[in-house]
């Protein structure tokens, strides 16, 4: 395959990536995205996440195009190539047009309308604009072309300073409320106006990026670290973790209300990451109906303590939580026995079934008496400290950064530990592990069990805070989201988990409107992901330290052939 | 069997007391069901014919689950969706194929098109994710391609959610298949038996590609071992992608027949639940074994369609249809622990796959 | 002598096929026994049934004076039987110190929650786990490579690295699997000396499946032929050189006679 795309790098190589690139565009416009994100200004008015997306198939294919044609030493067609890429790319979105002119109602296709013509279109009318979309999508294959041709420096300081301005365009709103209390208000009312960023001040926001990382700041420091001593690097990571506490401890009060409430949501699935990472990535059980201990958790905390509930709410929180622990733990074992000696394929789909049966009885009339059916529990008293209620966000952030982190160090020692080594085996090679003695129901049953836990106690924590529950709450997609996360960090990885709670869960919730494509996004992000980058964002700091291990070996690879060879 | 207690583990243990446990909950609730006298067998029998239709649609989906084990040993998790997105497309044209008039003018000429359309859609739909999602990951870990199918899957719904909207539709109805057939005692709504022989007629004609034609044997040489039927000179990745074609085809003929069967309901989601039933019959059959999937099918829709009455409103419990889903799903993890080959497949290996 | 591993009337069937067809064997202490036979004969299948992997339909494996047919293979291995494989099965992704490590489960004894409290007890153990795990490594003679994933190891350091893992669980039978396959001459007289010393040193009982005849005929004390999963000889290697079914079943009939095994192999 290689092969032959090599000898025909000509004009159809760039014609395909343009194509292709449209097309993405038209899928993305097709679905509806396009158009809802055109809700978010990112600078001034003029400039949407709509209009960002769509151009964005033209850079790719021109910038693909490029880095092909430079890689084949044809430096001379990079611009041209990109050129044709970035027309190209215009041409599929056109469909759009012409579908939404002559049928600006569709019953069929619901986003294919007047408006999203209208934002493809720049609002110059069908015709007009048709060509200006063919003309600026091959602007943009230039760009991305030329974007090849800088020296890496630039091209890092460029990628940095584009991702400051977008991100804070984004964000404005949240941005603006944080940087408040640090540069006063009438500052930020100047830096972001209508809730996008002021254009003046994108451009010197841009502009400082830009220096600042073309004149290099961050990356002199991490190679002195690795220089330092192995004493000296200990205590350094030991000064940057109290570092990052007291971070973490004053982060509420830093950023307000609303995002306080933000990170309790991603520290609860940071929870349940750490919790997944062990059945997922450290023993290599695929657990789909990981929401099922959630719900054993929440319905746990609601049942024992809600007033109004079952039992009239003989415990308080502190009481409950060890008891709510207990019992996802205990059904963690009880669903695991049947299932764990199946073969791992096997163990998704029926622990998906587990998740289905957990979500019809919880709306069931039969158990409704005790965990009230599609009404749910209400009611579910807020957890207070020595006579403290925790009713703010800001405090429950605490209580779950308090969770996240035992959770983490639980799952780190036991990594360490030898059943973090019997997990691994087991992974790696089931039959082989069984061969080392390692009774294999037993050591899957711990993982599912101290998952289980995790997401339990999540689970409590969750219905203390919304002090109403509902079966709703605990569908598959709360799985796929935790999932996802683990995945997008790096299976197996405890950093990981924070970062792919923080991308995965954060972002969705500080960009709401956009929430009909998250499960959208999730899913592309899983194939993406696998095809591009199945280590994660954040892998294992073992696998990073293995990798340079490999390096040394490349030299001994020749021998270790003649050896095989030899026979 | 010797039994030796010295040897016995108190995993397997626990596995007997669970056994036992399902074996008499499941007896006590047919003795009790049955002993109340609550329904006549006349009910059972409307119950059956109900359940026969809505298996052969399980059964239509769960060829397309066995299809691809067999030749790639993975689960195409995303094979419920491939089954929502013909359906869910057929939506349209039958709409307006009933607005028009053309339906009731010529409904099996209507109903010919609206298959084609799904067949196509999903045939379509289910040779892209092989393409973009399987096959480059063809060899790699087996969590990995997984991992991309459960991707695919959400991926999938989410689009059509885009494409045509998150509300619901629903097909119209095709006058000659209204009323009812009369059984002697009971009469059987006739929709249910055009879907029942129609699925059938489509599982014969698979059977039979399968068994009789060139590209069938080609697929059965694949299944048996891939490297081997690459050196007879058969081109893999033909074979795959006629197989997830097939598959995608059944399954969106599956979703017409749903339609016709159970009109409401069509949106973007209505693939997950078949799409884990479906996967359970092909399980109950013997994953991997084409008759097996068939029979699987059409038994979890017999199950399931007696199930609330006959098991659970035996053992007391109220609303029992409330539970009907959960049904299907404890089928299947009853026979993954009773019997995980299935009812038709061989004991490869108690260990090996 | 006592015998350590009996197999009485062994028998194993996939299907139509008899993989093993009524094997009866018998290993004494300290011995290098090994089974030999053509491609398919049913030499592993035998050690598959030996550690727990297959369960025979008839027979019985008896080693140390208990009945282990049937046994899950990790019982087995913590009775002390333990195996490699013969295409290389590590832990891949895992160092070689982590591969040793695992080897050393049926030892071990710390309960998880010492890990998670970091009792004493699991400080000790995990040293000497650890520094039981640099020995063996140094035994095998890698020392110093420890740190390295066990995919990226060379193809004999793999070999190697394999015996030690096998040896991490203390076994008194040790079950290889063609250790030499894929070596030259000079890494296999290595090898035939390597396992000369763990019986001589370690005092381990060693079954040895081997296409090696110069291997087989220079170490075993005891040689089990099969073919299509029946023995069809036994004794000591000199008598299995002379042995016309076994020259036949190597050779095929009708080939010239006065052809030792050995000589074919190493034609």
């Amino acid at each position: 395959m290689n092969l032959t795309q090599e000898h025909t790098l000509d004009w159809r190589t760039a014609a395909r990536n343009g194509l292709l690139g449209g097309t993405i565009i038209l899928y993305f416009g097709a679905i509806g995205m396009v158009s809802t994100f055109s809700v978010r200004n990112m600078v001034g008015t003029f400039l949407n996440l709509g209009q960002i997306l769509s151009i964005m198939g033209a850079i790719a294919a021109g910038l693909i195009t490029g880095r092909t044609f430079l890689k084949a030493d044809q430096r001379a067609k990079v611009i041209q190539m990109g050129a044709l890429s970035g027309l190209l790319a215009g041409l599929p979105p056109l469909i759009l047009i012409i579908m939404g002119t002559l049928v600006p109602n569709s019953t069929m296709f619901v986003n294919i309308n007047a408006e999203l013509v209208e934002i493809l279109t720049f609002g110059l009318g069908a015709l007009v604009g048709s060509l200006a979309l063919i003309v600026v999508s091959g602007l943009m294959g230039v760009l991305g072309a030329a974007f090849v041709l800088l020296g890496e420096k630039y091209r890092k300081a460029l990628i940095n300073a584009l991702l400051w301005v977008l991100l804070l365009g984004l964000f404005s709103e949240n941005a603006g409320t944080v940087l408040q209390k640090f540069l006063g208000t009438s500052a930020v009312r100047w830096l972001f106006q209508n809730k996008s960023l002021n254009p003046i001040a994108a451009i010197i926001i841009f502009a400082l990026t830009f220096a600042f990382s073309l004149f290099g700041v961050g990356n002199k420091g991490k190679t002195k670290i690795q220089s330092l001593p192995s004493e000296k690097q200990k205590q350094l990571r030991l000064i940057y973790i109290v570092l990052g506490l007291v971070f973490a401890l004053a982060l509420p009060w830093m950023v307000g209300t609303f995002l306080s409430q933000v990170l309790f949501i991603v520290g609860l699935y940071v929870m349940m990451g750490m919790g997944l990472n062990i059945v997922v990535g450290f023993a290599g059980l695929l657990d789909l109906g990981y929401v099922a201990f959630f719900a054993f958790g929440a319905y746990t905390m609601g049942v024992l303590t809600s007033p109004g509930g079952f039992t009239g709410g003989i415990l308080n929180f502190w009481l409950a939580l060890p008891i709510a622990i207990l019992v996802g733990v205990t059904f963690g074992i009880i669903l695991g026995f049947p299932v764990l000696n199946m073969r791992g394929d096997y163990l998704a789909i029926v622990t998906l079934g587990f998740g289905e049966i957990i979500r019809v009885l919880a709306y069931s009339n039969w158990l409704a008496p005790i965990i009230g059916g599609a009404q749910g529990v209400l009611g579910i008293p807020t957890p207070s400290l020595f006579g403290f209620r925790l009713g703010k966000p800001e405090y429950m952030y605490y209580l779950v950064l308090l969770g996240s982190l035992v959770a983490a160090f639980i799952a780190a020692r036991l990594r360490d530990s030898r059943l973090g080594r019997q997990w691994m085996a087991m992974r790696e090679d089931e039959d082989v592990a069984e061969t080392m003695g390692i009774n294999l129901v037993q050591t899957k049953l711990l993982a599912f069990a101290i998952g289980a836990g995790f997401s339990a106690a999540s689970g409590a924590i969750f219905a203390s805070r919304l002090q109403n529950i509902f079966p709703n709450s605990f569908g598959i997609l709360v799985s796929i989201n935790v999932l996802s996360l683990i995945i997008v960090g790096g299976l197996g990885s405890l950093p990981g988990v924070v970062v792919g709670a923080a991308i995965l869960v954060g972002m969705p919730e500080l960009l709401r409107e956009f929430a009909e494509y998250r499960l959208l996004m999730y899913g592309l992000l899983l194939i993406v992901m696998m095809l591009a980058k199945p280590e994660g964002f954040w892998p294992e700091e073992t696998r990073k330290r293995e990798l340079h291990a490999k390096e040394d070996w490349d030299n001994n690879d020749a021998d270790a052939e003649v050896v095989g060879a030899a026979d | 069997m010797k039994i030796n207690l010295e040897r016995l583990s108190w995993v397997d243990v626990f596995l007997w007391v669970f056994r036992v446990v399902a074996i008499a909950l499941i007896i006590i609730g047919i003795v009790n069901t049955l002993s109340s006298g609550k329904y006549t067998s006349e009910q059972w029998g409307t119950l059956i014919f109900a359940g026969l239709a809505q298996g052969s649609i399980y059964a239509l989906i769960a060829l397309g689950y066995t299809l691809v084990y067999g030749i790639l040993l993975m689960i195409n998790f995303a094979h419920g969706d491939i089954y929502m997105a013909g359906a869910f497309t057929a939506v349209f044209l039958a709409d307006k194929l009933a607005t028009t008039g053309f339906l009731a003018v010529h409904p099996w000429l209507s109903l010919l098109l609206l298959m084609l359309l799904a067949s196509t859609i999903s045939m379509l739909l289910a040779v892209l994710v092989e393409r973009i999602a399987y096959r480059p990951l063809r060899g790699a870990p087996r969590l990995v391609p997984l991992i991309t199918a459960i991707g695919a899957s959400f991926a999938i719904e989410y689009t059509f959610r885009g494409l045509y909207g998150p509300g619901f539709h629903s097909y119209p109805d095709v006058p000659p298949l209204m009323g009812d057939v009369n059984m002697g005692t009971f009469a059987v709504p006739r929709v249910q038996l055009v879907v029942f022989f129609a699925a059938l007629v489509l599982m014969v004609a698979l059977y039979y590609f399968v068994e009789r034609t060139k590209m069938g044997k080609a697929m059965r040489a694949v299944a048996e071992d891939k490297e081997v039927a690459m050196l007879m000179g058969i081109d893999i990745d033909s074979v795959i992608v006629i197989t997830f074609a097939l598959g995608g085809a059944l399954a969106g003929a599956a979703g017409i027949f749903n339609g016709l069967f159970r009109p409401q309901g069509v949106y973007f989601f209505m693939g997950f639940v078949p799409g884990i039933k479906a996967f359970t019959a092909a399980v109950l059959g013997g994953i991997g074994n084409i008759p097996g999937a068939m029979f699987g099918g059409l038994l979890l829709g017999i199950i399931e369609a007696l199930g609330p009455n006959l098991f659970l409103e035996g053992l007391g419990i109220p609303a029992a249809n409330q539970l009907k889903d959960a049904i299907a799903f404890t089928v299947l993890v009853l026979i993954l622990i009773f019997r995980p080959q299935g009812i038709f497949g061989e004991r490869l290996s108690e260990k090996k796959a | 002598m006592a015998a350590i591993l009996t197999a009485e009337t062994v028998t194993k069937r996939f299907g139509g096929l008899v993989a093993v067809n009524n094997l009866s064997l018998e290993i004494q202490h300290g011995q290098i026994y090994s089974v030999i036979g053509p491609n398919g004969a049913g030499k592993t299948t035998f050690f598959n049934c030996v550690t727990g992997f297959y369960t025979p339909e008839e027979g019985k494996i008896i080693f140390n004076g208990h009945e282990i047919q049937g046994l899950s293979t990790d019982r087995v291995t913590r009775m002390g039987i333990s195996r490699t494989y013969q295409n290389i099965r590590l832990f891949s992704n895992m160092t070689a110190l982590e591969n040793i490590m695992v080897g050393e489960h049926p030892h071990l004894k710390t309960f998880w929650a010492d890990a998670v409290f970091d009792t004493p007890r699991f400080r000790k153990e995990e040293q000497q786990a650890l520094a039981e795990a640099q020995r063996l490594l140094d035994f095998v003679g890698l020392k110093g490579l420890g740190d390295h994933l066990a995919r990226n190891l060379p193809y004999g350091a793999q070999r190697r690295l394999e015996v030690a893992r096998a040896l991490a669980s203390q076994p008194k039978l040790l079950l290889l699997d063609e250790p030499t396959a894929g070596m030259n001459p000079h890494e296999t007289g290595e090898m035939i000396a390597f396992i000369q010393m763990l019986r001589d040193k370690l005092g381990i009982t060693i079954l040895l499946i081997e296409h090696d005849m110069k291997v087989v005929m220079s170490i075993s004390d005891q040689i089990t032929v099969l073919d299509f999963g029946t023995k069809i000889a036994e004794g000591k290697p000199i008598d299995i050189q002379k042995n016309p079914r076994v020259i036949e079943a190597y050779l095929g009939r009708g080939a010239a006679s006065g052809l030792t095994p050995a000589n074919a192999a190493a034609n």
